[in-house]
């Protein structure tokens, strides 16, 4: 694609391009003032469009349903504090806020680094009925219905000689989930095996090749099951 | 106290959020408030299932890209912070993204001229309809200015969701002609709108 990036400009508000394209033009939108500027009106213009298409409204239970899950996800988000010690009021916020963080870097970091692939993480954010668990304060763990699962973390590059690997520990064992080497703004990783209900979900630091069990207590780890 | 009656059952505690814009509404949702986003959901929900269904002509699709756009809302609203954009256009974006996301996937996409698409049925709130139709009515007409080219580059790319290669590959264009008439006619369009009152600057 040997086009002019600020041609992409129009299309790009509108939606109209594939996941490659679109990748690459975001990546000069980072770098492009004249085009941010531009953007910002016709994506206004883009989404009034929407006006055109009213139609009939939603059925009722619609509306019930998304609250239901938004309400579901709250209290997934905010256990992990509240459990821990009673902190202020803002912690439940500070949690949340520490997710969505997460899963801007997770997304952020893979538009940055990885053209062409798709991103595990935000694969699995985007699955309907999917969660978004936090891991400390350093990443989270998304982990869709049927046990897919992805994580976003931000670690230092490992050691020479060491490797990051990923548990799916359970009441009766831990298995690996996936080796990764850390470095870069945050790692996305998406785990090796499906993650089942009442799992936690931990990193250690191992030797290269990885362990087949964990050598050490994990140092990031969810703060609830699955 | 006085016992308090009620019909139905109520919905919890609802504060009046109505004097709100909806940018305050959306950094109440940043903290988790779900009856500011049952509120962001009552102002722009119908409008994200016309807008859904326009895209995929299919009821249930089209409540699944609505549920997955307020629930992208719900996770991300502190993203929309950073944003210089109108809480309406992030929102909108989030289901026009969502569905051609599946309209893509589905592969859905019908060969039928878009402007069979469903008309607007009897509507249920009357309010809804006073001011959607203002809207509707502000943005057919803009549109109907374009010339028919830009016009069918916008339609076919914004309410079809094609690609611009698919675009240029559908109507036997090259592709700088399918770049060039979206732009030019997204911003006529602009242009008009906003001299109809519709948009101004973001805040």
């Amino acid at each position: 694609m040997a086009a002019d990036p600020h041609s992409l400009v129009a299309p790009y508000a509108l939606n109209a391009l594939d996941d490659e394209e679109c990748r690459a033009f975001e990546q000069h939108l980072a770098v492009c003032e004249r085009c941010r500027n531009e953007l910002a009106g016709l994506k206004e213009t883009a989404s009034s469009l929407a006006y055109g298409a009213v139609g009939p409204a939603p059925p009722p239970e619609l509306r019930e349903r998304i609250l239901t899950q938004a309400r579901s996800e709250r209290e997934t988000v905010t256990s992990l504090p509240q459990r821990r010690r009673q902190r202020s009021w803002t912690a439940p916020l500070a949690a949340a806020a520490a997710i969505a963080a997460s899963v801007a870097l997770g997304l952020g970091v893979w538009t940055a680094t990885r053209p062409g692939n798709t991103n595990p993480f935000t694969d699995v954010v985007s699955q309907a009925g999917s969660r978004v668990i936090p891991m400390g304060d350093q990443g989270a763990l998304a982990v869709a219905r049927d046990g897919e699962a992805a994580i976003v973390l931000r670690v230092p590059r490992a050691p020479s000689g060491k490797t990051y690997q990923a548990w799916v520990i359970r009441d009766n064992g831990i298995t690996s989930a996936g080796l990764f080497g850390g470095g870069g703004d945050a790692s996305v990783v998406k785990l090796s095996r499906p993650v089942p209900r009442g799992s936690v979900i931990g990193v250690t630091v191992e030797k290269a090749g990885g362990a087949p069990q964990p050598t050490q207590q994990p140092f990031a780890a969810t703060g609830e099951k699955t | 106290m006085t016992a308090i009656l009620t019909t139905s059952p109520p919905p919890v505690a609802s504060r009046d959020l109505a004097h709100l814009s909806d940018e305050s509404l959306l950094s109440l949702v940043a903290g988790s408030d779900d009856q500011a986003l049952a509120e962001l959901y009552d102002r722009f929900g119908r409008l994200a299932y016309g807008l859904a269904l326009r895209i995929l002509r299919d009821e249930a699709l089209a409540q699944d890209a609505v549920q997955e756009a307020f629930l992208a809302a719900w996770r991300s609203a502190d993203r929309f912070l950073a944003e210089r954009a109108k809480a309406s256009t992030w929102i909108l974006t989030l289901v026009h993204r969502r569905a051609v996301d599946l309209v893509r996937r589905e592969d859905r996409r019908r060969g039928e001229p878009l402007d069979s698409a469903a008309e607007p049925a009897a509507s249920e709130t009357v309010e809804d309809e006073a001011t959607l139709g203002f809207e509707r009515r502000v943005v057919l007409e803009a549109l109907a200015q374009l010339t028919p080219e830009q016009r069918e580059a916008l339609e076919l790319g914004y309410y079809g969701g094609l690609s611009q290669s698919e675009l240029s590959e559908r109507l036997g264009l090259p592709l700088g002609t399918i770049k060039s008439r979206m732009f030019a006619g997204l911003s006529r369009l602009r242009e008009l709108l906003v001299e109809a009152g519709l948009e101004g600057s973001y805040p």
